[in-house]
């Protein structure tokens, strides 16, 4: 995998104001004892517990087992549930699925809504300003920056995430991967492709 | 509640001056959709922002709009479409196609 970055992934600068509000909120809330710092610290392990990996393996799984996958399409947040994955938060899943026809590509417009659960925390151009406008004004120049060439018959479907859903993007299977274990086909699931920026890795 | 909107039908985003916790962006107000999915009843967030969190519960939607309609100078494919999540208090019948 390359490093290359796309340009609008680009941030920098020191923290600004709502990062010093949190920080002296969460500073305030421990000193007054309104919260534990090992409250804090539980929660930042269950946010670390949770990464990409997750989201890899329903997908995978649903490559290999149709009705998985409808299910998955079905009711994505029953299927996350009974898989026995911590959806620590009650969170509502939507899967989409990429198809010849149809490209999705997910954005939270107004600030940083992202399937947590099943990604971990978001990158930092999901949160920043260049995405989250540029993704639903010109996803497909968005998309090209990611390296990602969309046809122009290839309808292109962005959700943004604006209310209590949160997306997962099901990636295509990549050809030559017939009659692949599950694990091996989970490890061609980027987090990008469940984004939507990006297709899975090619074997 | 039953939904007062079903899949397929065509609805208006309202244009409202709306301060504090709102989840309907600008970008959308005064714009023609069509509901794509019926979710379920949650939290009105913009009173829950406010500490009212219970009894507020409004019916979500799932809204498609063309890409060429939200932005006139949109360099896209003509099949391009937006979706969102509007609650049924930003939503009004419509009569025409959203174009």
């Amino acid at each position: 995998m390359s490093d290359a970055h796309a340009a609008v992934e680009t941030a920098g600068g020191p923290p600004d104001y709502f990062a010093v509000l949190v920080e002296s909120l969460r500073e305030l809330l421990v000193a007054k004892g309104l919260i534990g710092a090992d409250e804090v610290r539980a929660m930042i392990e269950t946010l670390d517990a949770h990464g990409p990996t997750i989201g890899a393996g329903l997908v995978a799984r649903a490559w290999i087992d149709p009705d998985f996958k409808a299910r998955l399409l079905d009711d994505a947040t029953a299927v996350v549930e009974q898989s026995g994955i911590d959806n620590y938060d009650d969170t509502r899943f939507i899967v989409l699925e990429q198809t010849p026809r149809e490209h999705n590509l997910v954005v939270c417009t107004l600030c940083s809504c992202y399937p947590r659960p099943l990604l971990g925390l978001p990158p930092d151009w999901y949160k920043n300003r260049p995405y989250r406008s540029r993704a639903v004004r010109e996803p497909r120049a968005v998309l090209a920056e990611f390296g990602t060439q969309v046809p122009d018959d290839v309808r292109i479907r962005v959700h943004d995430s604006t209310a209590n859903m949160r997306y997962l993007v099901m990636p295509m299977r990549p050809a030559g991967t017939e009659g692949w274990p599950e694990h091996r086909l989970a490890e061609l699931v980027t987090r990008d492709s469940m984004i939507g920026v990006s297709t899975a890795r090619t074997p | 509640m039953s939904a007062r909107f079903g899949v397929g039908e065509r609805v208006r985003i309202a244009v409202r001056d709306a301060p504090g916790h709102v989840r309907t962006p600008v970008y959308v107000r005064g714009h023609v959709g069509v509901i794509e999915r019926v979710l379920p009843e949650f939290l009105n967030p913009e009173q829950e922002a406010y500490g009212v969190n219970s009894g507020t519960d409004v019916r979500l939607y799932r809204v498609r709009m063309p890409q060429a309609a939200l932005w006139p100078d949109y360099g896209g494919a003509p099949d391009d479409v937006l979706e969102l999540e509007v609650y049924e208090h930003w939503l009004e019948p419509a009569d025409e196609d959203p174009r």
